[in-house]
């Protein structure tokens, strides 16, 4: 039976001075599993390992983590699908302090996150019924609102390793772009205002990673672009309406 | 390692204090983070990582949206109706009166609901769902946003208790409940696990929104969080569980990974075939078909795997036939489907049916409550409230799902009653209801289980004994249940029991310990495993999803009643159904057919 050899990153605060590589050689499972479930095996005989995980079906967004070099949900990644030779290394999301093993801190992800206001603002009213939304306006959102807050976009980028504090980051900006191009919400000015100095959106450089990484395949690139013409947009109205 | 105790252990004091971060917890913390009272959500995973997020299809309410002249009273009707008879009518009642502001109120919130072409709220047909109590036909009643309702439920819950600065304490596992002398609950002993640091978290009302525990079973469509947690806590503190041999095995789960295909997609025409490529439902429910209780389908399949007419070469599964529904309905009503299907059953639904196997999905018993969400116990054939503690969601057997729940009812149950909870409590305490402190003494019991397990030098490992526990629920307390079986399977628990009570836990770091939350989960299930056998065993009849090869009947003169299981005794008890509803005739119990 031929074997995996699985390198693990391995870092326990109370125990370890540094981090560093372990390296674990199992017999190769019959059928093609994920990675997860491999994680799985690896706890049954070394009990100390860590790492988060929950829905097991990739809609929670808890086990993001480097997979062969690229991040990923270790739930929906067949080990066929990375497998070089009989490798694989496993490591934490890149650029976030790690707690342990393959747990990181996402304080700062989440930070972010609630930095753009990830919640509808619509100081109208309610009607007593629903708010009505046409199916295109709708329609809007999709590609937006699915996302699970895994991090692997963010931590995969470089402009948020370098300014995790100032750069909202990709997930953040699906979710602010999400808010802006619902036709429900009524604040884009402000929102806009919030996202226009020069770290929060502009510091995206178009690298891409997000998109190549995005377990969900969504495309937080399109809606950094959206964003970046609704305040070029609004630039220009605010000069027009100035110079009126 | 240092043993816990009250004096060596941080106090932290809440008036509120939430147990879950899921739809019921989040959806109550709301309601309290608007009221002024110092409340906490503690919950062991970031609450985006809840199971909630993995509801599909959607919340079933009648908004009158997709048929305009829909009636609550008819959405109440299915649910007694779904429930064999055993769903309390007043809680039923108040469901479906009290779900359209429920729901209107997340679209308020932001939810992305899909739309009709009027803009209105989209609304898809689910089983059980009928007009004019059964007489007009299916109904289309079940809200949805796409097929990632719970998704978009529970992101929207968690994006509003950050508007209105809801405080949690996340990644903290709650161990045990604190009582006082009164038997009044004042908190719970919980640690952060991410640095390990113990507290009694005090407070004049806890609330258990904990979830399912549908990993009792080795199949299910359960998150590996689902676990039991806070039905666990309430057991050991000797609180009653109410019909616990209540379980909802869905009928497609994807064969081999477990995973959820909604009823949505059944709801939206597609059908089950058997090996012979028959739409086998038009034998047993010939006016529904697909569409008849879970419980009816579940059971159905099962007989077809029985009596050799399975798919595949171990003729175990059935086809879940959607590609006649055509790429476009798919990708647009369906597209978390067709991911998951490519992703765990190596089948594209565009082309090819899904493979699917009745799967353990949904606990309808739990902690009982009333409306209110205040948990009560029995005494002298009366419920008793315990002060302090209340439940909601799929942690609490309020009942509205009796004997099955029917598909959406699930998401509206943790609305409408974690809202309810959140509003109840506010009153409590404001009117100065309230509970006593407890004493050092009683912290310290609470804290046994964590120090036991800490202390342990040697013992059996988790992830051995939970697979015991796991084969021996599926394979005696499964779709079809019988007396002989369950006997021996309610022995087996018991040897379990003797492991479970000696884990040995060989990590004893405290940053991150996983192999600990691991430990006090399995503990969990075991109580959550012992109350569903000794329920089912006792359950002399077959009702709802509760299916007795030898008591194929329902019996309405022994068993129209819940069950209510004594975990000091271990014994079951009966308690009567409520058949008053307020504000309409009750529904007395009928031949039920689909």
């Amino acid at each position: 039976m031929s074997k995996l050899e699985i390198s693990l990153y391995r870092y326990n605060p109370e125990k370890d001075k540094f981090p560093y590589m372990k390296t674990y050689n199992v017999d190769k499972p019959s059928r093609d599993i994920m990675i997860l479930d491999l994680l799985h095996l690896l706890k049954e005989s070394d009990e100390s390992i860590s790492y988060r995980r929950s829905c097991r079906e990739g809609v929670c967004g808890s086990d993001g983590m480097s997979i062969n070099g690229k991040n990923g949900l270790a739930c929906i990644t067949p080990i066929s699908s990375v497998l070089k030779g009989n490798k694989i290394e496993l490591r934490p999301l890149p650029g976030l302090p790690v707690i342990r093993d393959l747990v990181v801190d996402m304080s700062e992800f989440y930070a972010q996150y609630e930095k753009i206001k990830p919640f509808l603002q619509n100081d109208t009213t309610a009607p007593e019924q629903e708010r009505l939304q046409s199916p295109a306006d709708r329609d809007k959102l999709d590609g937006l609102y699915e996302c699970i807050l895994c991090a692997c976009c963010s931590t995969s980028c470089p402009s948020f390793w370098w300014n995790p504090d100032k750069f909202v980051g990709p997930a953040a900006l699906l979710q602010a772009y999400r808010f802006l191009a619902d036709t429900r919400d009524l604040s884009t000015d402000e929102r806009l205002e919030d996202l226009s100095d020069p770290f929060s959106v502009y510091r995206c450089h178009g690298i891409m990673n997000c998109v190549s990484v995005c377990p969900k395949s969504l495309n937080p690139n399109k809606a950094i672009g959206e964003i970046k013409s609704m305040l070029l947009k609004n630039k220009k109205n605010i000069i027009a309406s100035e110079r009126a | 390692m240092h043993k816990y105790n009250s004096s060596n252990i941080k106090t932290l004091e809440f008036d509120a204090l939430i147990i879950g971060g899921g739809g019921s917890g989040m959806r109550a913390s709301l309601e309290l983070a608007k009221s002024g009272l110092k409340t906490a959500v503690v919950s062991k995973v970031f609450p985006t990582r809840s199971h909630t997020v993995s509801a599909q299809g959607g919340i079933t309410c009648a908004i009158q949206s997709a048929d305009p002249n829909d009636d609550w009273r008819w959405h109440m009707y299915d649910t007694v109706k779904g429930a064999d008879f055993i769903g309390d009518q007043d809680a039923i009642e108040y469901m479906c009166s009290e779900g359209p502001k429920a729901v209107f109120e997340l679209e308020h919130m932001g939810l992305p609901f899909s739309r009709f072409d009027n803009g209105r709220i989209y609304q898809r047909p689910f089983g059980g769902q009928s007009k004019d109590f059964g007489k007009g036909g299916q109904a289309a009643r079940t809200c949805a946003a796409a097929d990632r309702t719970g998704h978009a439920l529970l992101h929207t819950l968690y994006q509003n208790n950050i508007k209105e600065g809801s405080n949690f304490l996340n990644e903290w596992f709650a161990v045990d409940l604190v009582k006082n002398s009164k038997n009044e609950v004042t908190g719970v002993i919980a640690f952060s696990i991410e640095s390990g640091e113990v507290a009694y978290l005090k407070a004049q009302a806890t609330v258990l929104a904990t979830g399912g525990a549908g990993r009792i079973y080795a199949s299910t469509t359960n998150a590996l969080i689902n676990t039991g947690d806070g039905l666990g806590m309430a057991l050991r503190s000797g609180f009653p569980a109410q019909d616990m041999e209540m379980w909802q095995f869905h009928p497609t789960g994807i064969y081999g990974a477990g995973s959820l295909v909604t009823e949505g997609c059944r709801g939206e025409g597609g059908y089950l075939v058997n090996a012979d490529g028959e739409r086998f439902m038009e034998r047993y429910a010939p006016n529904v078909k697909d569409l008849a209780g879970r419980d009816v389908v579940a059971r159905s399949m099962v007989l077809e795997i029985l009596e050799g007419r399975g798919c595949g070469e171990n003729k175990d599964h059935v086809f879940l036939k959607l590609d006649h529904l055509g790429a476009d309905v798919l990708n647009a009503k369906l597209p978390g489907i067709c991911e998951l299907s490519r992703t765990f059953a190596h089948v594209d639904p565009i082309y090819e049916p899904i493979p699917v196997i009745p799967t353990c999905h949904y606990m309808m018993g739990g902690t009982p409550t009333n409306v209110n969400g205040q948990a009560f116990q029995r005494l002298d054939n009366k419920d008793l409230t315990i002060p302090g503690l209340y439940a909601a969601g799929e942690a609490a057997c309020v009942s509205v799902h009796g004997a099955n729940r029917l598909g959406g009812n699930s998401l509206l149950d943790l609305v409408v009653f974690g809202r309810a909870t959140g509003k109840h409590i506010q009153e409590e305490i404001k009117s100065g209801g309230g509970v006593e402190s407890s004493s050092a003494s009683d912290v310290d019991e609470s804290l046994e289980r964590l120090n036991k397990l800490n202390e342990s030098s040697s013992g059996y490992q988790t992830a051995e004994v939970k697979r015991q526990l796991q084969t021996c629920m599926q394979n005696y307390f499964g779709v079809f249940r019988r007396g002989e079986f369950m006997k021996k399977g309610v022995e087996e628990l018991k040897e379990i029991r003797e492991k479970t009570d000696n884990l040995f836990v060989a990590d004893k770091s405290a940053a991150f310990n996983t192999n600990r939350v691991e430990a006090l989960e399995l503990q969990n299930l075991l109580e959550v495993a012992e109350a569903t056998a000794i329920a089912a065993l006792e359950r002399n009849e077959s009702r709802g999803a509760h299916a007795r090869d030898d008591y194929p009947d329902r019996d309405d003169e022994n068993w129209l009643c819940h069950s209510m299981y004594d975990p000091k005794t271990k014994t079951l008890s009966k308690r009567e159904v409520n058949f008053s509803p307020n504000q309409v005739d009750p529904f007395p119990p009928a031949v039920r057919s689909y």
